[in-house]
């Protein structure tokens, strides 16, 4: 086996023993990208030489005996909407194509302070507004299962990355799943934790009450891992949680009995894809033959969610990309008349049409005389979406469901049918409304060979459970040792 | 027809923090273009606000000053437009749940006391600056000022006339740096006035068409700018045409307003929660704590003036009516103990010297200290009166000591009998028509020789000891 296809927490193991150099697995991962990233296009930039001077830096340290923390020396991809200083962070997008941040975002400075090298940034819908990728401004990014299909997105490239040994761990960001979705259609492991566990400083906000970065790993040690360097309280971010991080090893324990798990009924709804459905209530059946309690239950405002999402979502977004104007930095349109020419040529040559319909539709929900209408409903919405989960969290320690309606679809399939394409993240989007936690673990393959991803959701704060249950299901199953040939 | 005039005022007021409301850096006035900037008021994709503490506890201390209810539960909003001095393309404001309500101020118009009607103060960052070519070709933004922190302070329609208008925004101006949260520099523009006003006949209880004033850069100006705006309107209604409901500009140089935009041009703002910030709930005890720490307002401390140090009324009311004013007088009342003396010169000379410089009294290098040592120096018979106002003219200049400046021009007072009876004798010798007249029983005479003494020694001499010279010699 190559260096680039193992895990973060084999390569650590072996850099210890000093059985490998972070340079070699940092060239492994560079070579893979040469060999396969013309197929895939998981990348808008990748740093080789920042990577392998970061690389360097810790085999220095390693030779010197340094005591160093466990993701040191472990290749990683960033999705392209975390600032990064002194490296190009655009969002996909034609209006930030150019864009370099004069700072670090919270977690990309945390992953420096830890030693973890950073590869390059990952492609993704524009702003992280699609479910496909396909809304890049820049190219289509491939799933490495089938080159046909789409990664899922908006943290497509992330995900694709990790499946096509392109890195041996990403971070993603999660709106409405786009942690996890991608994370599914690639068979990959992808965390959205609770809101406020990790800090958004530095994350290019598409809706700053539901963003929330997560890891996107091979396997569920890696995510815990990685949950441990990027967790935790920064007063930089407001809405980060003062809360104390568990060490999220501790979770990585092969048992499940007497926890008691809840399958929502509402979440197979009619025309669910057969294969997906299978595979969760499978999933569900080997849950319980490990000794776990599967018990039925009722998330009853779940038919609201979609809707619901699609003004708060957009409400937050025609506010946070309003700053695009042309006039400070990014893109500026080059033949204006005046200032209000100027804005609206930047903007309407500078975003893509998904942007744009989602600025239109909460400009719209936020105008005076539709606010109370819209906006101010859909928070009330959400209050009931919030409580459902709190509900059903009286009677389960977490819940199982499928992570997508379906595995992945053609790319070109739903770019010209908005609604068809919302539809891909109806399972995750509540999970964000709710603030609370969620994991997609792989747990099947259709016929074509497609992964399927099975979602665990958790209390706020238990990211232990979620994990702890995900651990146990990786550790009696095969599907996430499988990878794509490519 | 007669008209009453209704006027409602919005007051923007930059609060004394030393650092901005969502970042670190530095609210000081001036510097260089976007030196006193960083990623979080630049408003760079990624950033995030966190509310200074200090915003707050100023914001809690002025509504308190301005005898408003403190909110329990108050939040922060978005203000969407797009303007180049706005980075963001929102401010961060409050809206619906602002910080303080219902409030009142009293002000003095005839002689009696009226309230005016605070309906609420709330918290919001300023936007940046433009800075036009002169060719009109382009335009330069400057995001120092970006996110300084500023309270907005809503009136009631309280007011009827532009010049009540003009005293309550003194009094506000009094108030507020009374209670040490702003420096209401409205050259620095750290103090800004929009003004509401419509007119109605007399009598009636519908309030007619207001429009909004923007662009008046002084208290003056304000006044003015509604005394223009009434005559417009009472025109319109004279001719009868309608007044239109929209935002005018008051141009200095022409003395006229003009149509900034209608009513259906007024933007829409689309207000929603900000969702990076965390509402403001505070305790009970907290704002006890702020109310405790507010200082003496001005009416309190003229009562004590008037008590304490025993000054007229007049006295008391001139010298509190400016924070800057009054410790300048209590400070040096520290050091010299005859109050109404230290009043007279605070009125006199130092008030006088001030408006003929257009300048405050924080704006000038005297200090109390000065001020009292040369009084002693009068008292010690080291300067005349006379020389005294030199000097004072001198400190307020420069800011050097009263001993410095006397020693330096040799201002010291000739009190030597010795020295100044050789002058005497000169004079004497010099001005025999004098004399004879004063032998002759012209007893006034002797004022001209007195002054004859005064010049010779160029207005050193102590009067009484050349007064008792003269005459001895005279008589002898």
């Amino acid at each position: 086996m190559k260096l680039c296809e193992l895990t973060a927490h084999e390569l650590k193991d072996m850099l210890r023993k000093g059985e490998t150099s972070s340079r070699e697995i940092t060239e492994s991962v560079l070579d893979r990208i040469q060999e396969v990233e013309e197929k895939v296009k998981a990348y808008v930039t990748i740093d080789r030489e920042g990577a392998l001077k970061q690389a360097d830096e810790i085999d220095e340290k390693l030779k010197q005996g340094e005591q160093l923390p466990p993701l040191a020396g472990i290749p990683i991809a960033l999705k392209d909407n975390m600032c990064t200083k002194g490296l190009k962070t655009t969002c996909s997008s034609k209006i930030l194509e150019n864009f370099v941040p004069p700072y670090d975002a919270t977690v990309v400075a945390k992953l420096k302070e830890n030693g973890a090298v950073i590869i390059g940034k990952t492609n993704m819908d524009e702003f992280a507004m699609g479910s496909s990728t396909e809304n890049s401004a820049f190219f289509n990014t491939a799933n490495p299962w089938d080159l046909t299909t789409v990664p899922g997105g908006s943290s497509g490239g992330s995900a694709a990355a990790v499946a096509a040994d392109e890195a041996v761990m990403a971070l993603g960001s999660d709106t409405g799943g786009s942690i996890r979705q991608p994370a599914a259609l690639c068979g990959v492991v992808g965390l959205k934790p609770t809101y406020g566990f990790v800090s958004r400083y530095g994350l290019i906000a598409f809706a700053s009450s539901l963003d929330q970065i997560g890891p996107i790993t091979r396997d569920v040690t890696d995510c815990a891992l990685l949950m441990n360097v990027i967790c935790g309280h920064d007063p930089r971010d407001s809405t980060s949680a003062d809360v104390k991080v568990p060490d999220f090893t501790r979770f990585l324990r092969n048992d499940v009995k007497g926890l008691r798990i809840g399958i929502p009924k509402e979440y197979f709804p009619e025309g669910i894809n057969p294969e997906v459905e299978k595979a969760v209530i499978n999933a569900g059946k080997l849950l319980e033959e490990l000794g776990a309690e599967i018990i039925e239950i009722s998330l009853p405002h779940t038919d609201y969610a979609l809707a619901d999402y699609y003004i708060i979502a957009p409400a937050e977004a025609s506010s946070n990309l309003a700053r695009y104007d042309g006039i400070q930095y990014g893109y500026r349109s080059q033949d204006y008349d005046d200032l209000i020419d100027l804005y609206k040529k930047t903007r309407s040559e500078g975003f893509g049409p998904e942007v744009k319909r989602r600025i239109m539709l909460g400009t719209y929900a936020l105008s005076s005389g539709y606010y109370d209408a819209y906006y101010l409903k859909a928070l009330k919405v959400r209050t009931l979406v919030k409580q459902d989960f709190d509900r059903a969290f009286e009677k389960v320690d977490c819940i199982i469901s499928p992570t997508s309606p379906t595995p992945a679809f053609k790319m070109g399939e739903k770019v010209d049918d908005p609604l068809a394409m919302y539809l891909s993240d109806v399972f995750t989007l509540p999970v964000n409304m709710a603030g609370i936690a969620g994991i997609s673990i792989p747990c099947g393959f259709s016929k074509e060979g497609l992964p399927i991803g099975l979602q665990v959701i958790g209390k706020p704060f238990d990211e232990g459970t979620i994990i702890q249950v995900a651990y146990t299901f990786e550790q009696n199953t095969d599907f996430h040792k499988r990878k794509p040939e490519l | 027809m007669d008209y009453e005039v209704i006027i409602g005022l919005e007051v923007h007021a930059e609060l004394l923090t030393d650092s901005k409301i969502f970042c670190c850096c530095t609210t000081e006035f001036g510097g260089a273009p976007n030196t006193h900037c960083c990623p979080v008021c630049l408003g760079l994709p990624g950033v995030l606000p966190v509310t200074n503490e200090k915003v707050i506890e100023l914001g809690v201390k002025a509504a308190l000053a301005l005898n408003c209810e403190i909110s329990p539960y108050s939040k922060f909003d978005r203000k969407n437009y797009f303007y180049p001095d706005l980075p963001k393309a929102y401010q961060i404001s409050q809206y619906d749940l602002p910080l303080a309500r219902n409030g009142y101020l009293e002000i003095e118009v005839d002689g009696k006391t009226k309230k005016i009607g605070i309906t609420r103060v709330h918290l919001e960052e300023d936007a940046g600056k433009l800075v036009h070519s002169e060719t009109g070709s382009y335009s330069l933004v400057d995001y120092n000022r970006t996110g300084v922190p500023l309270i907005e302070i809503v009136t009631e329609p309280d007011l009827r006339s532009p010049a009540e208008a003009k005293i309550f925004l003194e009094k506000l101006k009094s108030i507020l740096q009374y209670a040490e949260v702003s420096d209401c520099k409205m050259q620095e523009g750290s103090l800004r006035c929009d003004a509401n006003v419509s007119i109605r006949p007399m009598g009636s209880k519908e309030f007619g068409t207001k429009t909004e004033l923007k662009n008046m850069n002084s208290f003056k100006a304000v006044q003015k700018g509604l005394e223009y705006e009434v005559k417009r309107q009472k025109k319109l209604l004279e001719r009868g045409k309608k007044i239109i409901q929209e935002t005018r500009r008051w141009d200095e140089n022409s003395n006229k307003t003009y149509t900034m935009r209608s009513k259906e041009e007024a933007h829409d703002y689309r207000y929603f929660p900000e969702p990076d910030l965390p509402p403001i709930v505070l305790e009970k005890g907290y704002i006890e704590e702020i109310r405790k720490t507010l200082p003496e307002m001005p009416y309190d401390r003229k009562k004590r003036y008037i008590e304490e140090y025993g000054l007229p009324e007049y006295d008391a009311g001139v010298i509190t009516s400016s924070k800057a004013l009054a410790d300048f007088f209590e400070e040096c009342v520290k050091e010299y103990v005859d109050a109404k003396t230290v009043s007279n010169w605070v009125m006199g000379e130092l008030l006088g010297t001030l408006n003929a410089m257009d300048k405050e009294i924080d704006e000038i290098p005297l200090t109390p200290k000065h001020l009292a040592d040369m009084l002693k120096l009068m008292d010690k018979g080291t300067i005349s009166g006379k020389i005294a106002k030199k000097v004072f003219k001198e400190m307020m200049e420069t800011g050097r000591t009263p001993d410095e400046i006397v020693e330096e021009k040799g201002l010291k007072q000739i009190a030597d009998e010795g020295e100044l009876s050789k002058i005497v004798d000169k004079v004497i010798a010099d001005n025999p028509k004098s004399v004879e007249d004063y032998r002759a029983g012209k007893k006034k005479a002797i004022g001209y020789l007195v002054g004859q003494v005064m010049k010779e020694t160029r207005g050193k001499a102590n009067p009484q000891l050349v007064n008792k010279l003269l005459r001895e010699k005279l008589e002898s």
